[in-house]
């Protein structure tokens, strides 16, 4: 997260702010719809309980920094490379996306217990600010701002000497945390059955749709192929590090298996294998 | 001696009921386990911990009261009370 944020607060520190404006309205306004489209799909269609959608919906509104690398790399490979300001969308799309689903859960089952003849505030535990506190000053979101923050400060000078670490050993680090993560992933995989059908076509289609949009968003911004790709990668991703301690803390109702299986052992290889390319293809057609 | 084990995600919460509670201290390790509720929640933080506490009767009933009442429902967490004997009997008190 850090070398991601720190790399990003360098390149940021080239970009001028007219630039990076108008892309950035439209990524907080992607980070505002995908959790409440995610919820929506899932209370509405997928019938979950009010818990379990804004749970899963947290995930899908929160970003995967694994899929964001991925995708850059990948269409550095195909020739299109992203602007240095993604990590900057990232941070602007997560901050958002966990918040909003768990602000919607909250206050669906505030609503819920006090039809059912209960009181508002039993419901939420725990006030607000303190939950808001709490998910931004986690240990992910400091690193991520953090970075950033360091690295536009720092600029291009104070980036070369400790390049050799965030950038030289990254890479191999990245390929052992993957392979930790591959395996987090395989262990989840025969909880698939109980996730049922349902979440595993949610799992591969909600990101495609995400993507989508992202897309779209990207171009009406003016980015380029490659970054719109980034950007709908990262729309379509799920978080499975930051969002399952901060679902779990706030929403204990909901179901962990729902919420790990569908970010970690489907969406996530999904991303990976089939998402990314898609996104790509889809950016072709839609963006500049 | 109130010990406490609970989901790793839990540590703030817990050392802050705890200190509400009234008790002078405590000591934490880390554990592993399972119970009626399954699966870690997190693949980077580590299961859970195990929570002591050295406290007076009253600071125990009062921490039992809240954990049984905002935490037993909602989280894995369990707790048991057992009865030690300390030298310096101030330092808890």
């Amino acid at each position: 997260m850090f070398a991601l944020g720190l790399k990003g607060g360098v390149e940021l520190s080239h970009s001028s702010l007219a630039a990076i404006s108008g892309p950035a309205f439209v990524t907080i306004l992607l980070g505002c719809l995908t959790p409440v489209s995610a919820y929506l799909v899932l209370r509405k269609l997928g019938k979950f309980s009010i818990a379990d959608s804004a749970g899963i919906a947290a995930h899908y509104g929160s970003v995967s920094a694994v899929t964001f690398i991925a995708a850059q790399q990948f269409v550095t490979s195909v020739g299109a490379p992203a602007e240095g300001f993604m990590p900057t969308l990232l941070t602007l799309l997560e901050i958002p996306g966990i918040q909003i689903a768990l602000a919607i859960g909250a206050f669906q089952m505030a609503s819920a217990a006090k039809a059912a003849g209960g009181t508002e505030s039993a419901q939420l535990g725990r006030p607000v600010k303190e939950i808001l506190h709490e998910l931004l000053t986690s240990r992910s979101m400091m690193l991520l701002v953090g970075g950033l923050v360091i690295g536009t400060a720092v600029g291009e000078t104070g980036w070369k000497p400790v390049q050799p670490v965030f950038e030289g050993l990254f890479k191999g680090l990245l390929t052992i945390f993957l392979l930790e993560m591959g395996l987090a992933a395989g262990s989840r995989l025969s909880d698939l059955k109980h996730a049922g059908f349902f979440l595993l076509a949610f799992g591969m289609l909600m990101p495609i749709i995400h993507g989508a949009l992202g897309a779209w968003l990207g171009s009406l911004a003016g980015l380029s192929v490659g970054d719109c790709t980034v950007l709908a990668a990262m729309a379509s991703s799920a978080s499975y590090i930051a969002a399952p301690p901060a679902v779990r803390m706030t929403l204990p109702e909901a179901n962990p298996t729902f919420y790990l299986t569908a970010a970690l052992a489907i969406t996530f290889p999904f991303n990976l294998l089939a998402g990314i390319p898609i996104y790509f293809e889809i950016a072709k057609r839609l963006c500049a | 001696m109130l010990t406490i084990i609970a989901e790793s995600l839990l540590q703030e919460r817990m050392f802050n009921e705890i200190r509400k509670a009234g008790a002078r201290g405590y000591t934490i390790t880390n554990a592993e386990g399972e119970g009626l509720r399954q699966r870690r929640v997190s693949e980077i933080l580590g299961a859970n911990i195990r929570i002591e506490t050295i406290v007076s009767p009253e600071v125990a009933d009062r921490l039992l009261e809240v954990i049984s009442t905002e935490y037993f429902e909602r989280f894995a967490v369990i707790a048991y009370l057992s009865t030690v004997s300390v030298i310096r009997g101030e330092k808890y008190v």
